[in-house]
């Protein structure tokens, strides 16, 4: 498929070292080194409870959000059905896999079951996808919520695959090499492992010629045909390439809770997909992981604090609208904006001879 | 010519450009009415006329932005008619946009290595283009040919009108163009600019034929061998600049009305 393959002859240790920094430039930031040295040493630092409900949960959210990310940020197409991707992923390791429910649960063991979970729900959002790609803007947001509301009913009704609105239970996790990978640290570990190759390869192919020609289809989808590109397959591309990220992170969900069930495929969670990618910016990949980050966070202590104010907890849900309401207001792009804004303001400032404060 | 080719014409066999009896309607209004016109390859023509007389149309079903509602278009002897756009750009045509349509939220860099990518293959790649990838070399290229090299990393967002305007010429300039459709590549150009883009089009290789619309009589004139002008939609005359520059009947429509 590709014209990109080297063939340059061998190359030195430093050369190669310069080649992969330019095809990596953001392995030259200390700050990400920094984020990604606490985050490996993470188990060592805070309990099972953070470990998972906060830390495991975040990456899990932050992915399924990385995918709209990828098809908002570089696709300009707002999709809410990316949830709804990650929960027909989550079904189909119960309905291959393992539970509680033996009359649905096939049985297969989990190195089976869960490829076949990412192929079904890859080719499951590729279709939500080649539906979606033939509106535009506000359309598309319809479309794709109509297929994430369709799903939700479905799941409530149907009882022979989906265990109806109870779901399927005791979903079984990998055990292998001695290891039970549920066990916190390991599961925290996992669930590490696949953020972060989900984030390098957004981050990878927003350069590479895919990516790029899916900025152009952004930014005018007439010129990008007047260029030679097939824009709607471009777009479909797009979609599988989200729906496959979705797919991991739905895999882990099932996973983390044991169950699966209507509940977590419902509108209000595909809308929660939104505003976490909104909230935390949907310019880089890195947005959706601080909007999940500030998400759990929320929605975990918030009931606490409210309580302690005489409120009633479960208002909590109004923190959250509260900060997507004053995040969307004072900044486009979610809390990377703010970020952005924040630094300009001060390179600003210290490039001023004197560093003085600025006259009004 | 007439060697009996049975399936094409003598005319369209040798022709980079072949429009037969094209006509465009939106609703009720024809926008082009049974516009038939041949080019040659190589051979590089004006298109004139003042506002709403389809020059802009006629670029938009050549491309296929907008389809003829009926007729039938030739390129080098195919019939592309209902090609979508990017069939058409992948055989060697190519445009420009009169509103400049370029990517904002993209360096000049990264337009310019799009239209590279666009006509050719791995445009589903997912591995980032390395040191000595050939079309990185070719968007270089290009980016010096319209003197951009010293914004190539900028925005195009943050570009001046004369930079996207060259710009805009680049990307129709990419892999290896037979015949390129410039829609006032001189709208809002400064006198210098002016004389920078008639240098880029005199400068293109000579198989490389183009058409071009232009409202400025002294960009358009000194840059094509040949001129047709149209009118309401149609075909009104047909000929060589001085030809139709003296036109009596083209200066009355034409030049007597826009450049009194």
């Amino acid at each position: 498929m590709s014209l990109v393959q080297g063939t340059h002859p061998q190359t030195s240790q430093p050369a190669k070292a310069r080649a992969i920094l330019l095809a990596w430039p953001e392995f030259n930031k200390p700050a990400v080194w920094l984020v990604a040295v606490i985050l490996l040493i993470m188990p060592f630092i805070a309990n099972g409870f953070f470990l998972i409900e906060i830390f495991a949960t975040t990456l899990i959210l932050g992915t399924i959000a990385l995918s709209l990310m990828f098809l908002a940020g570089y696709g300009g197409m707002v999709s809410l059905m990316q949830l709804t991707v990650a929960g027909f992923a989550a079904y189909m390791v119960a309905v291959f896999g393992m539970s509680a429910n033996t009359n649905i649960s096939l049985g297969w063991p989990w190195w089976l079951a869960t490829p076949m979970a990412l192929v079904l729900a890859t080719a499951f959002g590729t279709l939500g996808g080649a539906l979606a790609v033939r509106t535009e803007g506000i359309y598309t947001i319809m479309i794709t919520l109509a297929i994430g509301a369709a799903f939700y009913y479905f799941t409530n009704q149907n009882w022979a695959i989906f265990g109806g609105h109870t779901g399927i239970n005791t979903v079984a996790t990998p055990k292998f090499w001695g290891v039970d990978w549920r066990s916190d640290i390991p599961f925290y570990y996992i669930t590490l492992g696949v953020a972060a190759f989900c984030y390098f390869a957004v981050q990878y192919v927003s350069r590479a010629p895919f990516g790029l020609a899916l900025q152009g289809v952004r930014d005018n989808p007439r010129r990008m045909a007047a260029l030679g590109f097939n824009v709607n397959a471009h777009r479909v591309a797009a979609y599988a390439f989200a729906a496959f990220i979705a797919a991991l992170g739905g895999v882990l969900q099932v996973w983390n809770y044991r169950q699966i069930s209507p509940g977590s495929v419902s509108v209000g969670a595909c809308i929660d997909i939104l505003i976490i990618a909104v909230v935390g910016g949907i310019s880089r990949p890195v947005g959706p992981f601080i909007g999940a980050l500030i998400f759990v966070i929320l929605r975990t202590f918030a009931l606490d604090l409210l309580v302690k104010f005489g409120l009633d907890g479960n208002r909590f849900r109004l923190l959250i609208g509260l900060g997507f309401l004053a995040i969307v207001f004072w900044s486009s792009d979610g809390v990377i904006g703010l970020w952005e804004r924040w630094r300009r303001r001060t390179a600003a400032t210290d490039a001023r001879p004197g560093g003085g404060k600025p006259h009004g | 010519m007439d060697n009996g080719a049975p399936r094409f014409s003598s005319v369209a066999a040798g022709a980079a450009l072949e429009l037969r009896g094209v006509t465009r309607l939106f609703g009720a209004l024809a926008a082009l009415t049974d516009v038939t016109i041949t080019v040659r390859p190589g051979e590089r023509r004006a298109v004139l006329g003042s506002n709403g007389a389809g020059k802009t149309t006629l670029f938009n079903c050549v491309t296929g932005d907008f389809p003829p509602s009926s007729g039938t278009i030739r390129f080098f002897g195919e019939d592309i008619t209902h090609f979508p756009p990017y069939e058409r750009i992948r055989r060697g045509l190519r445009r420009t946009y009169q509103i400049s349509a370029l990517f904002p939220g993209l360096s000049v860099r990264d337009n310019v290595y799009l239209a590279c990518r666009g006509v050719s293959r791995g445009r589903f790649s997912v591995l980032r283009p390395g040191t000595n990838d050939a079309l990185m070399h070719a968007s270089e290229a290009l980016i010096q040919a319209v003197h951009l090299t010293a914004v190539r990393e900028q925005r195009v967002a943050e570009l001046a009108h004369g930079q996207q305007r060259q710009l805009e010429i680049a990307l129709a300039l990419a892999g290896a163009p037979r015949f390129i459709l410039f829609d006032e590549p001189a709208a809002g150009l400064s006198p210098t600019e002016r004389r920078e883009l008639i240098e880029i089009l005199t400068s293109l290789p000579a198989h490389i034929g183009y058409i071009i619309i232009e409202h400025d009589m002294d960009v358009a004139l000194r840059v094509v061998e040949s001129v047709t002008m149209m009118h309401n939609g149609r075909v009104f005359k047909e000929g060589l600049p001085h030809e139709i520059e003296a036109d009596p009947e083209v200066q009355e429509l034409y030049l007597g009305a826009g450049h009194a």
